[in-house]
């Protein structure tokens, strides 16, 4: 079993014309993913990889019984998409693009909820449900099947931590990277929800960093409503204050968001916290040793 | 992209929000001019975009031309968070009866835009926060209909008192206004000033634009132009790369903000010290590389560059093309532990093992070399 998306996927590609929409077409198809269809306005009826392109998302939904779209669209031109594979009936969205602006995505999320569909991003790298379908740019060759679940606001740093899964035959059951950006359509809740809901995860990995509470409300949730296996890593102790670390969401500011705060919900929520990302597989393994102690580890620094 | 308080000023007049009368000055007969404009006496602000300015002692009050002289002079002369002070804000002295706090932000648990208040404000509001019960109070604003306001009306009645919510609501609506017209994410008035005589003023402007709309914004584009930043920071920018500029010997070059703050924190873990945060971003092809490599190279300090690529929408083939490419076009003074992994992994590795150069694949492994490397260097030093 997985989350959001298995083998039964019919996924439409909005922007599959594009630089990275057809480079990432092609590899979603060679990795299996079941792509029924293409949208680019004003370039309907050509084909792309053997698959047929639709002028809308709408077209495409009602030729294809597409259910799933993945947007790479350009950032001025996405929300628009977005808007249009909600109205178009899709029922999970994921967008690739970064650089939306935030008051924009918060329309998108509005928008998103009242119609009951599920936005994944944006700036985010997809998921993959290993050996069934991958709906993202993640490189599907270091994922493997099996029962933990991955959800992470990274993206190669979320590569990083399943490699170590892998390399240490820890499969996963569907990898979530959130995306990056201050607000984004889905939290580490409603994930986590998903994970602990669904029988073939046993185990949850969740990758946080720096700035915003997303990590201090998932740790309130495990409190209250996990039964399964949390390991989780925070990056960003080494970040300075006040400063962008690339993801638009990673600033601390006002003592919100600071990673010592984060340690401890997670910690004191029972979550295994490590503290570099090839620890994960042995927090999950439990081989990390019991003096492992990351919160004093980290008063050292 | 943080406004300097006197952007944020101009731009809070433009939606209707009283400020203090004001001028911006370059020089010390500017300020003494200014001050005299004034009626004699004034405060002076040294523009910085560091917080805490009152801290930092960077706000002078100052009566007479004299007195503005030479508080402009010490002001201008000073170094606040490595960069220099090129800009003073002069305004008119307030007959402050409380420092209040006001200010709208956009609120990720929403979303949308938080109205948060507190009749206590001024430098240690993050303090006062804290304090029980709170005298903060907030109200989200997620769709700004007429009950949210009504909302945010009795929030402030409660948080200010009635006479002062009355105003306080007008500036919040302004200042709603000016977040959803120029894409801002936070627009935060404090201290929010209540005088003698009964005027509330906005005695402060901290605004933050959304970096990402700024296409759509031209006069936010032009303060954007009259930012100072360093030269590394620019040429970063010039070169599509997201950089912060840290203290350490161990420079890095990473691909992803996460991976980079991961590396960051391992490099620390590991008892050395990095130099930079460096996201060379998606799909980066040679050129970055080779940008990433010329910003770092001319940081005298960094003595190992440890290059972190996991290819996902990243080649690695690309990323090997622009270290090859500066190794022939730069001096390359400084070891290079490179660790490649992901997309395009194989060309990658035999581009670079072509050349003569290692190829680390395990994160830490790669971490540790480039620590051993750094202290090393630090021996010979010795």
């Amino acid at each position: 079993m997985s989350i959001l998306i298995d083998e039964h996927t019919r996924v439409v590609v909005q922007g599959i014309t594009g630089r990275d929409g057809s480079f990432h077409a092609a590899r979603m198809l060679d990795y299996g993913t079941k792509i029924v269809a293409g949208v680019t306005p004003g370039k309907g009826g050509r084909e792309i990889h053997g698959v047929p392109v639709f002028n809308g998302v709408a077209e495409a939904v009602e030729k294809t019984g597409a259910d799933c779209s993945i947007v790479f669209v350009p950032a001025r031109f996405a929300p628009s998409a977005v808007r249009e594979a909600i109205a178009g009936g899709v029922r999970c969205i994921v967008c690739i693009t970064e650089g939306i602006p935030v008051l924009d995505t918060i329309g998108l999320c509005h928008e998103a909820r009242h119609h009951g569909v599920r936005l994944i991003g944006p700036n985010c790298p997809g998921l993959i449900s290993p050996g069934k379908c991958e709906v993202g740019i993640l490189p599907g060759q270091v994922h493997k099947p099996g029962t933990v679940g991955v959800v992470s606001r990274s993206g190669t740093l979320t590569y990083e931590v399943v490699l170590g899964l892998s390399r240490a035959g820890l499969g996963q059951s569907t990898c979530v990277g959130i995306g990056g950006d201050p607000v984004v359509g889905t939290m580490f809740v409603e994930i986590l929800e998903l994970f602990e809901n669904d029988p073939g995860t046993t185990a949850v990995v969740i990758i946080g960093e720096i700035g915003g509470d997303a990590e201090e409300k998932a740790a309130e949730f495990i409190a209250a409503k996990m039964s399964k296996k949390v390991a989780a890593y925070i990056c960003g102790c080494t970040a300075p204050p006040e400063k962008t670390m690339g993801h638009a969401g990673a600033i601390v500011s006002g003592g919100m968001g600071a990673f010592e705060a984060k340690i401890k919900a997670l910690q004191n929520a029972g979550a295994t916290v490590v503290e570099k990302p090839d620890e994960v597989a042995r927090a999950l393994t439990g081989s990390l040793g019991k003096h492992y102690d990351i919160g004093r580890r980290h008063e050292l620094l | 992209m943080k406004l300097f308080e006197y952007e944020g000023r101009e731009l809070f007049m433009r939606y209707g929000i009283v400020v203090p009368r004001g001028m911006t000055v370059t020089d010390a007969d500017e300020a003494a001019q200014a001050v005299k404009l004034l009626g004699g006496a004034g405060v002076i602000k040294a523009q910085t975009l560091s917080g805490s300015r009152g801290k930092a002692g960077v706000v002078r009050m100052v009566h007479g031309a004299d007195e503005a002289r030479a508080a402009a002079r010490a002001l201008l002369s000073m170094t606040i968070a490595g960069c220099g002070v090129e800009k003073l804000l002069v305004e008119e002295l307030l007959d402050i009866e409380q420092e209040a706090y006001l200010s709208l932000m956009v609120d990720r648990s929403i979303p949308g835009i938080r109205c948060i208040a507190s009749a206590l404000g001024g430098e240690d509001i993050e303090r006062i926060a804290l304090r029980s019960p709170s005298p903060v109070h907030s109200v989200a604003l997620e769709r700004g209909d007429g009950p949210e306001w009504e909302a945010c009306s009795s929030m402030l009645d409660n948080a200010l008192g009635p006479e002062m919510a009355r105003k306080a609501l007008s500036m919040a609506g302004c200042l709603y206004r000016l977040c959803i017209e120029n894409d801002c994410l936070l627009a935060e008035i404090n201290p929010l000033a209540r005088t003698h005589d009964g005027s509330v003023v906005a005695a402060d402007a901290k605004v933050t634009a959304d970096d990402n709309a700024l296409w759509r914004h031209e006069k936010l584009r032009e303060f954007r132009d009259r930012e100072e930043t360093g030269a590394d920071e620019a040429a970063a920018r010039a070169a599509g790369l997201s950089f912060v500029a840290l203290e350490g010997t161990i420079g890095c070059i990473v691909n992803g903000a996460g991976l980079a703050m991961a590396t960051m924190d391992t490099i620390k873990l590991m008892g050395g010290e990095p130099a930079n945060f460096l996201d060379v971003g998606g799909s980066s092809n040679p050129d970055k590389i080779m940008a990433a490599l010329q910003i770092l190279l001319r940081t005298t300090r960094i003595r190992v560059i440890l290059i972190n690529i996991f290819g996902g929408i990243t080649r690695c083939d690309d990323i090997a093309e622009g270290i090859l490419m500066a190794r022939r076009r730069l001096a390359m003074t400084v070891p290079m532990v490179i660790r490649l992994i992901g997309t395009n992994e194989e060309a990658g590795r035999a581009l670079l093992e072509g050349e003569g150069l290692k190829i680390v694949t395990d994160m830490t492994e790669a971490v540790n070399e480039a620590v051993v490397a750094d202290r090393r260097f630090s021996g010979d030093m010795r």
